[in-house]
């Protein structure tokens, strides 16, 4: 058996990817792309912690976050195509007014 | 010595999965062309989806690959594919310190995470309930069944809102309201708005 300690660790530094990724990555999409990683982050930890406490609670909790992150995605994506149509750009720098 | 190998075959099984999902998670963060970042948020989801099997999560497996994988990437590869976006390297970044913040930020989590893990120690694992869609759906449909609807209440709220964003205005919505403005002798925002439109092709 995998000690808890591994897949904790690996969370860990899917989460930090992401994080990394928003604040590198400039581009409107990937930035959403981040985003989804960390949700997938905390997702295996939910699974990992339900694993080893022996309670499927966690499981539905990640159920829960996957719906909340299809509905973030289709939120998002509704508002960079907005965006694209009033600026023709997907750089979130160029965005930074509410104003065109 | 049959258990030692069982144990062994688990190990290796984590460490290929995690791997393929931390070198695909930098494959997000680092290509330039947001397809590539797509198709290694893919390979991400797809590997977590083997370790929640080698945490006998099947139906949360399942639904990783259905609905991440299946429904939401679709969702964002067509969005790329739609708005046809060119690398923007061009552009001059005007925020380069981030990236030179992100790198220590970086290790000093990761550092962080490995003392904190090395003090908490590892809990015996309990005896194991696999992650079926009977299990998940009786503490689904009982002790959150609130939780649950209110799920869909979100799911609706997000089809209406993602349509009324994204949706294009009818030109003669337009037209209707700039007569109407125009009837009544007020400068239309929305002429301007074409005008500085075309001042600026």
């Amino acid at each position: 058996m995998v000690p808890l300690s591994w897949y904790l660790a690996l969370s860990a530094v899917l989460f930090t990817i992401g994080v990394v990724g928003v604040l590198i990555q400039r581009n409107a999409i990937v930035l959403f792309m981040c985003v989804e990683l960390m949700l997938n982050s905390v997702n295996l930890t939910l699974v990992a912690f339900s694993r080893y406490l022996g309670d499927v609670t966690g499981q539905l909790f990640v159920f829960i976050v996957m719906v909340v992150a299809a509905a973030e995605a289709a939120v998002g994506l509704a508002i960079i195509i907005a965006l694209f149509r009033t600026r023709e750009t997907l750089n979130v720098d160029e965005a930074d007014l509410l104003k065109l | 010595m049959e258990q030692l190998a069982q144990i062994q075959v688990s190990h290796l099984f984590f460490l290929a999965f995690a791997s393929l999902a931390v070198v695909a998670a930098f494959n997000v963060i680092l290509q330039r062309n947001p397809i590539y970042s797509a198709i290694g948020l893919i390979v991400v989801m797809c590997s977590l989806a083997g370790l929640f099997l080698t945490l006998s999560a099947q139906f949360i497996a399942a639904i990783q690959i259905i609905v991440y994988a299946g429904a939401i990437m679709v969702l964002f590869v067509f969005v790329i594919m739609l708005l046809n976006v060119r690398e923007e390297d061009a552009i001059a970044d005007r925020q380069k310190y981030l990236k030179f913040l992100a790198v220590p930020l970086f290790l000093a989590m990761i550092a962080e995470v490995m003392v904190v893990l090395k003090t908490i120690g590892n809990p015996a694992a309990s005896p194991n309930i696999p992650g079926t869609v009977e299990t998940v759906a009786e503490g689904m449909f009982t002790n959150y069944l609130l939780p649950f609807e209110a799920t869909s209440v979100l799911i609706l709220m997000a089809i209406v809102g993602s349509m009324l964003l994204a949706r294009r205005e009818s030109k003669e919505d337009t037209d209707d309201i700039e007569a109407a403005l125009n009837a009544a002798n007020v400068a239309t925002p929305l002429a301007e708005a074409e005008n500085e439109e075309e001042v600026h092709a």
